[in-house]
Protein backbone atom coordinates (compact mmCIF):
# COMPACT_ATOMS: atom_id res chain seq x y z
CA UNK A 1 0.00 0.00 0.00
CA UNK A 2 2.91 2.39 1.04
CA UNK A 3 3.81 2.39 -2.72
CA UNK A 4 0.97 3.58 -3.68
CA UNK A 5 0.34 6.09 -1.32
CA UNK A 6 3.41 7.89 -1.53
CA UNK A 7 3.59 8.52 -5.54
CA UNK A 8 -0.25 9.42 -5.48
CA UNK A 9 0.54 11.94 -3.29
CA UNK A 10 3.29 12.97 -4.60
CA UNK A 11 1.40 13.57 -8.04
CA UNK A 12 -1.77 15.36 -6.30
CA UNK A 13 1.08 18.23 -4.82
CA UNK A 14 2.94 18.13 -8.86
CA UNK A 15 -0.65 18.68 -10.08
CA UNK A 16 -2.31 21.17 -7.75
CA UNK A 17 0.29 23.09 -6.15
CA UNK A 18 3.80 23.31 -7.51
CA UNK A 19 3.06 22.88 -11.57
CA UNK A 20 0.75 25.97 -11.40
CA UNK A 21 3.36 27.65 -9.26
CA UNK A 22 5.83 27.02 -11.57
CA UNK A 23 3.46 27.87 -14.41
CA UNK A 24 3.02 31.32 -13.11
CA UNK A 25 7.30 32.13 -12.63
CA UNK A 26 7.54 31.16 -16.45
CA UNK A 27 4.14 33.16 -17.17
CA UNK A 28 5.86 36.36 -15.90
CA UNK A 29 9.12 35.69 -18.00
CA UNK A 30 7.13 34.52 -21.02
CA UNK A 31 8.19 38.11 -22.98
CA UNK A 32 11.79 38.26 -20.80
CA UNK A 33 12.78 40.63 -18.58
CA UNK A 34 11.57 43.24 -20.22
CA UNK A 35 7.82 42.17 -20.07
CA UNK A 36 7.91 41.34 -16.19
CA UNK A 37 9.63 44.73 -15.33
CA UNK A 38 7.14 46.68 -17.84
CA UNK A 39 4.30 44.77 -16.24
CA UNK A 40 5.30 45.65 -12.62
CA UNK A 41 6.42 49.97 -13.61
CA UNK A 42 3.29 50.71 -15.10
CA UNK A 43 2.11 53.31 -12.93
CA UNK A 44 -1.27 51.51 -12.08
CA UNK A 45 0.88 48.43 -10.91
CA UNK A 46 3.15 50.52 -8.56
CA UNK A 47 0.03 52.25 -7.50
CA UNK A 48 -2.29 49.29 -6.87
CA UNK A 49 0.97 47.38 -4.83
CA UNK A 50 1.47 50.48 -2.97
CA UNK A 51 -2.20 50.63 -1.99
CA UNK A 52 -2.20 46.93 -0.55
CA UNK A 53 0.46 47.60 0.87
CA UNK A 54 -1.40 50.73 2.80
CA UNK A 55 -4.14 48.41 3.58
CA UNK A 56 -2.38 45.59 4.77
CA UNK A 57 -0.63 47.62 7.88
CA UNK A 58 -3.34 49.43 8.84
CA UNK A 59 -5.38 46.24 8.69
CA UNK A 60 -2.90 44.33 10.55
CA UNK A 61 -2.14 46.80 13.03
CA UNK A 62 -5.87 47.61 13.93
CA UNK A 63 -6.62 43.88 13.91
CA UNK A 64 -3.56 42.49 16.06
CA UNK A 65 -5.03 45.54 18.73
CA UNK A 66 -8.51 44.71 19.10
CA UNK A 67 -8.10 40.77 18.10
CA UNK A 68 -5.55 40.77 21.24
CA UNK A 69 -8.22 42.42 23.57
CA UNK A 70 -10.76 40.66 22.19
CA UNK A 71 -9.70 37.26 22.99
CA UNK A 72 -8.61 38.18 26.46
CA UNK A 73 -12.00 39.69 27.35
CA UNK A 74 -13.66 36.46 25.70
CA UNK A 75 -11.49 34.18 27.39
CA UNK A 76 -11.14 36.21 30.72
CA UNK A 77 -13.41 39.04 31.34
CA UNK A 78 -15.96 38.13 34.56
CA UNK A 79 -17.73 40.87 33.46
CA UNK A 80 -19.63 39.19 30.49
CA UNK A 81 -22.06 36.22 31.64
CA UNK A 82 -20.97 33.14 30.88
CA UNK A 83 -23.83 32.67 27.90
CA UNK A 84 -23.11 35.85 26.16
CA UNK A 85 -19.14 34.77 25.76
CA UNK A 86 -20.44 31.39 24.03
CA UNK A 87 -22.76 33.14 21.84
CA UNK A 88 -20.30 36.22 20.67
CA UNK A 89 -17.43 33.14 20.28
CA UNK A 90 -19.54 31.83 17.43
CA UNK A 91 -20.53 35.26 16.19
CA UNK A 92 -16.60 35.58 15.86
CA UNK A 93 -16.79 32.92 13.38
CA UNK A 94 -19.06 34.07 10.64
CA UNK A 95 -16.75 36.44 8.52
CA UNK A 96 -15.11 33.37 7.60
CA UNK A 97 -18.48 31.69 6.47
CA UNK A 98 -19.19 35.10 4.80
CA UNK A 99 -18.43 35.41 0.57
CA UNK A 100 -16.17 38.61 0.33
CA UNK A 101 -18.42 39.71 -2.52
CA UNK A 102 -21.18 39.54 0.67
CA UNK A 103 -18.62 40.83 3.05
CA UNK A 104 -18.07 44.01 0.42
CA UNK A 105 -21.93 44.20 -0.42
CA UNK A 106 -22.86 44.37 3.79
CA UNK A 107 -20.54 47.59 3.75
CA UNK A 108 -21.67 49.55 0.76
CA UNK A 109 -25.04 48.93 2.11
CA UNK A 110 -24.66 50.10 5.30
CA UNK A 111 -21.94 53.37 4.33
CA UNK A 112 -22.40 53.60 0.50
CA UNK A 113 -23.69 57.11 -1.08
CA UNK A 114 -27.33 56.18 -1.07
CA UNK A 115 -27.60 55.56 2.41
CA UNK A 116 -28.50 57.60 5.48
CA UNK A 117 -24.90 57.78 7.07
CA UNK A 118 -23.15 57.03 3.81
CA UNK A 119 -24.75 60.96 3.07
CA UNK A 120 -24.33 62.51 5.77
CA UNK A 121 -20.33 61.84 6.38
CA UNK A 122 -20.15 62.49 2.37
CA UNK A 123 -21.66 65.93 3.27
CA UNK A 124 -18.68 66.26 5.79
CA UNK A 125 -16.68 65.25 2.63
CA UNK A 126 -15.39 62.18 4.03
CA UNK A 127 -15.80 59.40 1.69
CA UNK A 128 -15.80 55.65 2.98
CA UNK A 129 -17.47 53.79 0.17
CA UNK A 130 -15.42 53.38 -3.26
CA UNK A 131 -12.31 55.04 -1.18
CA UNK A 132 -9.77 53.63 1.00
CA UNK A 133 -11.55 53.67 4.83
CA UNK A 134 -14.24 51.41 3.00
CA UNK A 135 -11.36 48.99 1.83
CA UNK A 136 -9.83 49.06 4.75
CA UNK A 137 -12.88 48.20 6.70
CA UNK A 138 -13.88 45.22 4.32
CA UNK A 139 -10.97 43.82 4.72
CA UNK A 140 -11.13 43.97 8.50
CA UNK A 141 -14.17 42.38 8.25
CA UNK A 142 -12.47 39.03 6.07
CA UNK A 143 -9.83 39.69 8.95
CA UNK A 144 -11.43 39.73 11.75
CA UNK A 145 -11.66 35.87 13.11
CA UNK A 146 -7.75 35.11 12.36
CA UNK A 147 -5.92 36.91 15.52
CA UNK A 148 -8.48 36.10 18.01
CA UNK A 149 -8.77 31.99 17.17
CA UNK A 150 -5.24 31.86 17.14
CA UNK A 151 -4.85 34.11 20.64
CA UNK A 152 -7.54 32.37 22.44
CA UNK A 153 -6.75 28.49 22.61
CA UNK A 154 -3.22 29.65 24.21
CA UNK A 155 -5.13 32.44 26.83
CA UNK A 156 -7.65 28.86 27.55
CA UNK A 157 -4.29 26.57 27.79
CA UNK A 158 -2.27 28.68 29.95
CA UNK A 159 -4.84 28.77 32.44
CA UNK A 160 -4.99 32.30 35.00
CA UNK A 161 -2.86 30.79 37.81
CA UNK A 162 0.44 32.86 36.51
CA UNK A 163 -1.66 36.22 35.97
CA UNK A 164 -3.60 35.83 39.51
CA UNK A 165 0.15 35.09 41.09
CA UNK A 166 1.15 38.13 39.65
CA UNK A 167 -1.57 40.36 40.99
CA UNK A 168 -2.41 39.18 44.30
CA UNK A 169 1.75 39.93 44.17
CA UNK A 170 0.52 43.65 43.54
CA UNK A 171 1.55 43.88 39.64
CA UNK A 172 -0.61 46.30 38.13
CA UNK A 173 -2.75 44.78 35.53
CA UNK A 174 -0.16 45.91 32.74
CA UNK A 175 2.85 44.95 33.81
CA UNK A 176 1.09 41.37 34.71
CA UNK A 177 -0.52 41.82 30.89
CA UNK A 178 3.59 42.42 29.44
CA UNK A 179 5.52 40.44 31.93
CA UNK A 180 3.07 37.01 32.34
CA UNK A 181 0.59 36.79 29.59
CA UNK A 182 2.55 38.38 26.79
CA UNK A 183 5.34 36.31 26.95
CA UNK A 184 2.90 33.01 26.82
CA UNK A 185 0.97 34.50 23.46
CA UNK A 186 3.68 36.23 22.27
CA UNK A 187 4.13 33.41 18.85
CA UNK A 188 0.16 33.18 18.23
CA UNK A 189 -0.08 36.61 18.19
CA UNK A 190 2.84 36.90 15.81
CA UNK A 191 1.23 33.27 13.71
CA UNK A 192 -1.98 35.43 13.53
CA UNK A 193 -0.12 38.26 12.39
CA UNK A 194 1.07 36.51 9.56
CA UNK A 195 -2.13 35.10 9.04
CA UNK A 196 -3.70 38.34 8.89
CA UNK A 197 -1.01 39.64 6.13
CA UNK A 198 -1.72 36.97 3.39
CA UNK A 199 -5.08 37.52 4.09
CA UNK A 200 -4.91 41.33 3.56
CA UNK A 201 -2.63 40.74 0.06
CA UNK A 202 -4.85 38.42 -0.92
CA UNK A 203 -8.24 39.95 -0.52
CA UNK A 204 -10.05 39.87 -4.04
CA UNK A 205 -13.94 39.88 -3.52
CA UNK A 206 -14.47 42.38 -0.74
CA UNK A 207 -12.22 44.92 -1.82
CA UNK A 208 -13.40 44.51 -5.54
CA UNK A 209 -16.82 45.39 -4.51
CA UNK A 210 -16.38 48.18 -2.08
CA UNK A 211 -13.12 49.80 -4.04
CA UNK A 212 -14.72 50.14 -7.18
CA UNK A 213 -11.65 49.21 -8.54
CA UNK A 214 -11.10 52.75 -9.87
CA UNK A 215 -7.42 52.59 -11.62
CA UNK A 216 -5.11 54.60 -10.16
CA UNK A 217 -7.48 55.38 -7.16
CA UNK A 218 -8.63 52.27 -4.97
CA UNK A 219 -7.17 49.35 -7.30
CA UNK A 220 -5.26 46.73 -5.72
CA UNK A 221 -2.60 44.55 -6.63
CA UNK A 222 -5.17 42.02 -6.64
CA UNK A 223 -7.85 43.53 -8.64
CA UNK A 224 -5.49 45.08 -11.01
CA UNK A 225 -4.79 40.89 -11.98
CA UNK A 226 -8.15 40.56 -12.18
CA UNK A 227 -8.34 43.79 -14.77
CA UNK A 228 -5.42 42.66 -16.77
CA UNK A 229 -6.91 39.10 -17.22
CA UNK A 230 -10.36 40.61 -18.47
CA UNK A 231 -8.25 42.97 -20.72
CA UNK A 232 -6.48 39.68 -22.05
CA UNK A 233 -3.26 41.20 -20.85
CA UNK A 234 -1.86 37.85 -19.24
CA UNK A 235 1.80 38.87 -19.21
CA UNK A 236 0.96 41.56 -17.51
CA UNK A 237 -1.06 40.13 -14.67
CA UNK A 238 1.52 37.90 -14.16
CA UNK A 239 4.17 39.52 -13.01
CA UNK A 240 1.87 40.99 -10.81
CA UNK A 241 0.60 37.74 -9.68
CA UNK A 242 4.24 36.42 -9.68
CA UNK A 243 5.16 39.59 -7.12
CA UNK A 244 2.04 37.97 -4.77
CA UNK A 245 2.93 34.70 -5.28
CA UNK A 246 6.46 35.02 -4.08
CA UNK A 247 4.99 37.23 -1.45
CA UNK A 248 2.77 34.42 -0.40
CA UNK A 249 5.55 31.86 -0.36
CA UNK A 250 7.58 33.89 2.17
CA UNK A 251 4.86 34.42 4.48
CA UNK A 252 4.30 30.75 4.36
CA UNK A 253 7.75 29.80 5.45
CA UNK A 254 7.21 32.56 8.06
CA UNK A 255 3.98 30.78 9.44
CA UNK A 256 6.07 27.16 9.45
CA UNK A 257 9.09 29.05 11.35
CA UNK A 258 6.29 30.42 14.21
CA UNK A 259 4.13 27.21 13.78
CA UNK A 260 7.34 25.40 15.24
CA UNK A 261 8.12 28.03 17.73
CA UNK A 262 4.63 28.16 18.82
CA UNK A 263 4.62 24.50 19.90
CA UNK A 264 8.11 24.47 21.71
CA UNK A 265 5.85 27.53 24.25
CA UNK B 1 -8.09 55.93 45.22
CA UNK B 2 -8.19 58.52 42.91
CA UNK B 3 -5.46 56.32 40.50
CA UNK B 4 -8.27 53.78 40.86
CA UNK B 5 -11.15 55.51 40.06
CA UNK B 6 -8.84 56.52 36.59
CA UNK B 7 -7.96 52.74 36.27
CA UNK B 8 -11.55 51.95 36.21
CA UNK B 9 -12.61 54.03 33.74
CA UNK B 10 -9.86 53.41 31.88
CA UNK B 11 -10.83 49.59 31.46
CA UNK B 12 -14.36 50.56 31.09
CA UNK B 13 -13.60 52.74 28.22
CA UNK B 14 -11.41 49.96 26.66
CA UNK B 15 -14.42 47.15 27.02
CA UNK B 16 -16.91 49.66 25.74
CA UNK B 17 -14.32 50.08 22.41
CA UNK B 18 -13.67 46.50 21.76
CA UNK B 19 -17.50 45.19 22.15
CA UNK B 20 -18.52 48.29 20.14
CA UNK B 21 -15.87 47.42 17.33
CA UNK B 22 -17.51 44.08 17.19
CA UNK B 23 -20.89 45.07 16.93
CA UNK B 24 -20.23 47.40 14.48
CA UNK B 25 -17.71 45.47 12.79
CA UNK B 26 -19.51 41.89 12.37
CA UNK B 27 -23.04 41.89 13.65
CA UNK B 28 -24.76 45.19 12.01
CA UNK B 29 -23.52 44.30 9.26
CA UNK B 30 -25.26 40.85 9.12
CA UNK B 31 -28.36 42.05 10.56
CA UNK B 32 -28.04 44.68 7.79
CA UNK B 33 -28.00 42.83 4.93
CA UNK B 34 -30.68 40.39 6.36
CA UNK B 35 -33.13 43.38 6.45
CA UNK B 36 -31.96 44.90 3.02
CA UNK B 37 -33.39 42.10 1.62
CA UNK B 38 -36.51 42.63 2.95
CA UNK B 39 -36.40 46.22 2.84
CA UNK B 40 -38.82 46.08 -0.07
CA UNK B 41 -41.24 44.12 1.44
CA UNK B 42 -41.74 40.15 1.27
CA UNK B 43 -42.94 40.28 -2.76
CA UNK B 44 -39.93 41.78 -4.59
CA UNK B 45 -37.57 39.20 -1.92
CA UNK B 46 -39.61 36.53 -3.40
CA UNK B 47 -39.26 37.73 -7.14
CA UNK B 48 -35.74 38.15 -7.02
CA UNK B 49 -35.22 34.59 -5.12
CA UNK B 50 -37.64 33.08 -7.87
CA UNK B 51 -35.82 34.69 -10.94
CA UNK B 52 -34.38 31.84 -13.00
CA UNK B 53 -31.22 33.20 -13.26
CA UNK B 54 -30.53 33.62 -9.62
CA UNK B 55 -31.99 30.05 -8.91
CA UNK B 56 -30.04 28.54 -11.42
CA UNK B 57 -26.79 30.80 -9.98
CA UNK B 58 -27.38 28.95 -6.68
CA UNK B 59 -28.48 25.33 -7.65
CA UNK B 60 -25.00 25.47 -9.88
CA UNK B 61 -22.91 26.61 -7.06
CA UNK B 62 -24.45 23.91 -4.61
CA UNK B 63 -24.17 21.31 -6.70
CA UNK B 64 -20.14 22.06 -8.08
CA UNK B 65 -19.05 22.85 -4.42
CA UNK B 66 -20.64 19.21 -3.84
CA UNK B 67 -18.62 17.99 -6.55
CA UNK B 68 -15.58 20.01 -5.25
CA UNK B 69 -15.60 18.73 -0.98
CA UNK B 70 -16.01 15.25 -2.41
CA UNK B 71 -12.83 15.40 -4.49
CA UNK B 72 -11.47 16.95 -1.57
CA UNK B 73 -12.54 14.70 1.18
CA UNK B 74 -11.12 11.86 -1.07
CA UNK B 75 -7.39 13.25 -1.74
CA UNK B 76 -7.38 15.20 2.01
CA UNK B 77 -7.88 11.74 3.51
CA UNK B 78 -5.71 10.14 1.29
CA UNK B 79 -3.19 12.62 1.68
CA UNK B 80 -3.09 13.45 5.57
CA UNK B 81 -3.27 9.58 6.39
CA UNK B 82 0.08 9.76 4.35
CA UNK B 83 1.84 12.83 5.64
CA UNK B 84 1.17 11.02 8.88
CA UNK B 85 1.55 7.83 8.76
CA UNK B 86 4.53 6.82 6.33
CA UNK B 87 8.01 8.68 6.57
CA UNK B 88 9.27 9.50 3.11
CA UNK B 89 11.67 12.54 1.73
CA UNK B 90 10.36 15.34 1.55
CA UNK B 91 7.31 14.79 3.78
CA UNK B 92 7.63 17.99 5.72
CA UNK B 93 7.67 20.07 2.46
CA UNK B 94 4.60 19.05 1.15
CA UNK B 95 3.12 19.31 4.86
CA UNK B 96 4.07 23.11 4.73
CA UNK B 97 3.30 23.29 1.26
CA UNK B 98 -0.26 21.97 2.02
CA UNK B 99 -1.29 25.94 3.32
CA UNK B 100 -0.27 27.44 0.14
CA UNK B 101 -3.75 27.85 -0.97
CA UNK B 102 -5.00 29.74 2.05
CA UNK B 103 -1.81 32.03 1.65
CA UNK B 104 -2.06 32.60 -1.83
CA UNK B 105 -4.73 35.25 -3.00
CA UNK B 106 -7.29 33.94 -4.64
CA UNK B 107 -7.23 35.67 -7.91
CA UNK B 108 -3.46 34.37 -8.55
CA UNK B 109 -4.96 30.91 -7.68
CA UNK B 110 -7.35 31.41 -10.82
CA UNK B 111 -4.84 32.46 -12.54
CA UNK B 112 -2.96 29.97 -12.55
CA UNK B 113 -5.55 27.91 -13.47
CA UNK B 114 -6.48 29.79 -16.17
CA UNK B 115 -2.84 29.59 -17.54
CA UNK B 116 -2.50 25.96 -16.93
CA UNK B 117 -5.43 25.05 -18.66
CA UNK B 118 -6.57 27.69 -20.71
CA UNK B 119 -6.72 28.16 -24.45
CA UNK B 120 -3.19 27.68 -26.03
CA UNK B 121 -2.25 25.60 -22.67
CA UNK B 122 -0.76 21.74 -23.12
CA UNK B 123 -3.86 20.49 -21.75
CA UNK B 124 -6.34 22.80 -22.84
CA UNK B 125 -5.17 21.93 -26.07
CA UNK B 126 -5.65 18.20 -25.60
CA UNK B 127 -9.54 18.71 -24.16
CA UNK B 128 -9.96 20.58 -26.93
CA UNK B 129 -8.69 17.54 -29.64
CA UNK B 130 -11.14 15.27 -27.72
CA UNK B 131 -13.73 17.49 -27.89
CA UNK B 132 -14.43 18.90 -24.27
CA UNK B 133 -13.75 21.97 -22.92
CA UNK B 134 -12.30 23.13 -19.26
CA UNK B 135 -12.04 26.30 -19.18
CA UNK B 136 -14.96 29.06 -19.27
CA UNK B 137 -16.84 26.11 -18.09
CA UNK B 138 -17.43 23.59 -15.18
CA UNK B 139 -14.65 21.64 -14.75
CA UNK B 140 -12.63 24.81 -14.23
CA UNK B 141 -15.25 25.96 -11.88
CA UNK B 142 -14.76 22.79 -9.85
CA UNK B 143 -10.78 22.81 -10.33
CA UNK B 144 -10.63 26.45 -8.91
CA UNK B 145 -12.60 25.54 -5.79
CA UNK B 146 -10.54 22.17 -5.24
CA UNK B 147 -7.86 24.43 -5.15
CA UNK B 148 -8.87 26.52 -3.03
CA UNK B 149 -10.73 24.41 -0.23
CA UNK B 150 -7.32 21.75 -0.26
CA UNK B 151 -5.93 22.46 3.06
CA UNK B 152 -9.31 21.80 5.06
CA UNK B 153 -9.75 18.32 5.08
CA UNK B 154 -6.14 17.39 5.29
CA UNK B 155 -5.42 20.12 8.42
CA UNK B 156 -8.98 18.53 10.27
CA UNK B 157 -7.83 14.83 9.57
CA UNK B 158 -4.35 15.24 10.64
CA UNK B 159 -4.64 16.08 14.41
CA UNK B 160 -6.78 13.36 15.20
CA UNK B 161 -4.30 10.82 13.24
CA UNK B 162 -2.00 12.39 15.31
CA UNK B 163 -4.22 11.89 18.75
CA UNK B 164 -5.03 8.44 17.69
CA UNK B 165 -4.35 4.96 20.06
CA UNK B 166 -2.43 3.11 18.31
CA UNK B 167 -3.05 0.05 20.37
CA UNK B 168 -6.12 -0.75 19.09
CA UNK B 169 -4.82 -0.48 15.75
CA UNK B 170 -2.11 -3.38 16.76
CA UNK B 171 -4.86 -5.38 18.77
CA UNK B 172 -6.52 -5.50 15.64
CA UNK B 173 -3.28 -6.52 14.27
CA UNK B 174 -2.47 -8.85 16.57
CA UNK B 175 -5.59 -10.37 15.85
CA UNK B 176 -5.51 -11.28 12.32
CA UNK B 177 -7.42 -8.33 10.91
CA UNK B 178 -6.63 -7.66 7.33
CA UNK B 179 -4.96 -4.42 6.58
CA UNK B 180 -7.96 -2.89 4.95
CA UNK B 181 -10.43 -4.74 7.68
CA UNK B 182 -8.37 -2.74 10.09
CA UNK B 183 -8.40 0.58 7.97
CA UNK B 184 -12.27 0.79 7.65
CA UNK B 185 -13.69 -0.53 10.82
CA UNK B 186 -10.65 0.94 12.97
CA UNK B 187 -8.74 3.54 11.93
CA UNK B 188 -11.52 5.38 9.76
CA UNK B 189 -14.17 5.74 12.31
CA UNK B 190 -11.76 7.98 14.46
CA UNK B 191 -10.42 9.95 11.06
CA UNK B 192 -14.80 10.12 10.50
CA UNK B 193 -15.15 13.51 12.61
CA UNK B 194 -12.21 14.80 10.97
CA UNK B 195 -13.56 14.15 7.55
CA UNK B 196 -16.44 15.05 8.08
CA UNK B 197 -16.03 18.82 9.50
CA UNK B 198 -13.23 19.25 6.86
CA UNK B 199 -15.41 18.18 4.42
CA UNK B 200 -18.06 21.06 5.35
CA UNK B 201 -15.67 23.72 5.82
CA UNK B 202 -14.69 22.92 1.97
CA UNK B 203 -17.68 23.05 1.28
CA UNK B 204 -18.98 26.35 3.08
CA UNK B 205 -15.58 28.01 1.25
CA UNK B 206 -16.30 26.75 -2.24
CA UNK B 207 -20.19 27.89 -2.04
CA UNK B 208 -18.75 31.39 -1.07
CA UNK B 209 -15.56 31.27 -3.61
CA UNK B 210 -15.21 34.25 -5.90
CA UNK B 211 -11.56 35.00 -6.91
CA UNK B 212 -10.58 32.42 -8.20
CA UNK B 213 -13.92 31.31 -9.57
CA UNK B 214 -14.48 34.38 -11.68
CA UNK B 215 -11.31 34.48 -13.60
CA UNK B 216 -12.03 30.99 -15.01
CA UNK B 217 -15.77 30.28 -14.58
CA UNK B 218 -17.07 32.50 -18.11
CA UNK B 219 -19.67 34.07 -16.28
CA UNK B 220 -22.23 32.98 -18.82
CA UNK B 221 -26.09 33.73 -17.05
CA UNK B 222 -27.53 30.14 -16.33
CA UNK B 223 -25.12 28.08 -17.79
CA UNK B 224 -21.13 29.05 -15.82
CA UNK B 225 -22.55 31.93 -13.50
CA UNK B 226 -21.92 30.20 -9.78
CA UNK B 227 -24.15 32.62 -6.99
CA UNK B 228 -20.94 34.71 -5.86
CA UNK B 229 -20.63 35.92 -9.23
CA UNK B 230 -24.23 36.31 -9.78
CA UNK B 231 -24.09 38.90 -6.60
CA UNK B 232 -21.56 40.61 -7.86
CA UNK B 233 -23.30 41.61 -11.28
CA UNK B 234 -26.57 42.01 -9.23
CA UNK B 235 -24.29 45.19 -7.42
CA UNK B 236 -22.47 46.39 -10.44
CA UNK B 237 -25.96 46.86 -12.07
CA UNK B 238 -27.29 48.92 -8.99
CA UNK B 239 -29.50 46.46 -7.65
CA UNK B 240 -29.09 46.09 -4.15
CA UNK B 241 -31.88 44.49 -3.20
CA UNK B 242 -31.67 41.34 -5.42
CA UNK B 243 -28.02 40.93 -4.41
CA UNK B 244 -28.86 41.18 -1.02
CA UNK B 245 -31.97 38.62 -1.46
CA UNK B 246 -29.49 35.85 -3.00
CA UNK B 247 -26.82 37.06 -0.65
CA UNK B 248 -28.95 35.69 2.29
CA UNK B 249 -29.95 32.50 1.26
CA UNK B 250 -26.34 31.77 0.51
CA UNK B 251 -25.59 33.15 3.99
CA UNK B 252 -28.25 31.19 5.75
CA UNK B 253 -27.10 28.10 4.38
CA UNK B 254 -22.95 28.31 5.41
CA UNK B 255 -24.14 29.45 8.78
CA UNK B 256 -25.89 26.14 9.09
CA UNK B 257 -22.95 24.76 8.09
CA UNK B 258 -20.79 26.55 10.62
CA UNK B 259 -23.41 25.41 12.93
CA UNK B 260 -23.10 22.22 12.10
CA UNK B 261 -19.05 21.65 12.05
CA UNK B 262 -18.77 23.71 15.92
CA UNK B 263 -21.57 21.29 17.00
CA UNK B 264 -19.26 18.43 15.99
CA UNK B 265 -16.72 19.87 17.25
CA UNK B 266 -17.83 21.07 20.33
CA UNK B 267 -18.78 17.68 21.27
CA UNK B 268 -15.44 15.81 20.27
CA UNK B 269 -13.91 18.11 23.24
CA UNK B 270 -16.12 17.12 25.09
CA UNK B 271 -15.70 13.59 25.14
Amino acid sequence: MKKLWIPLTYSIFLILIIVPLARILTGAWSDGWNGFANALSRPEALHALLMTGLITIVVTIINTLFGVMLSLYLVRAEWLPEKLKQLLNSVLDLPFAVSPVIGGLMIVLLLGPNTALGALLNDVGISIVYAFPGMVIATLFVTFPMMVREIMPVLQEIGTSQEEAASTLGAYSWYTFWQVTWPAIRWGVIYGVVLTVARCLGEFGAVLVVSGNIINKTQTATTLVYQDVENFNVTAANGVALVLAAVSVGLLLLMEWAKKRKEVH
Amino acid sequence: MNFMFRSRWWSFGFRSTVMLYFLLLVVIPIIGIYTQSFSLGWKPFYESVSDPLAWKAVLLTVKLAFIAAVINILIGTMIGWTLNRYKFAGRRLLNSLVDLPFALPTAVGGLMILLLLGPNSFVGNIADKLGFQIVFHEPAIVVAMIFVTFPFVIRAVQPLLEEMDKSEEEAAYTMGASKTKTFLQIIFPSMLPGVLSGGMLAFSRALAEFGAVVLVAGNIPGKTLIASVFIYGEIESDNSQGAAAVSIILLTFSFIILWIVSRVQARRSSK
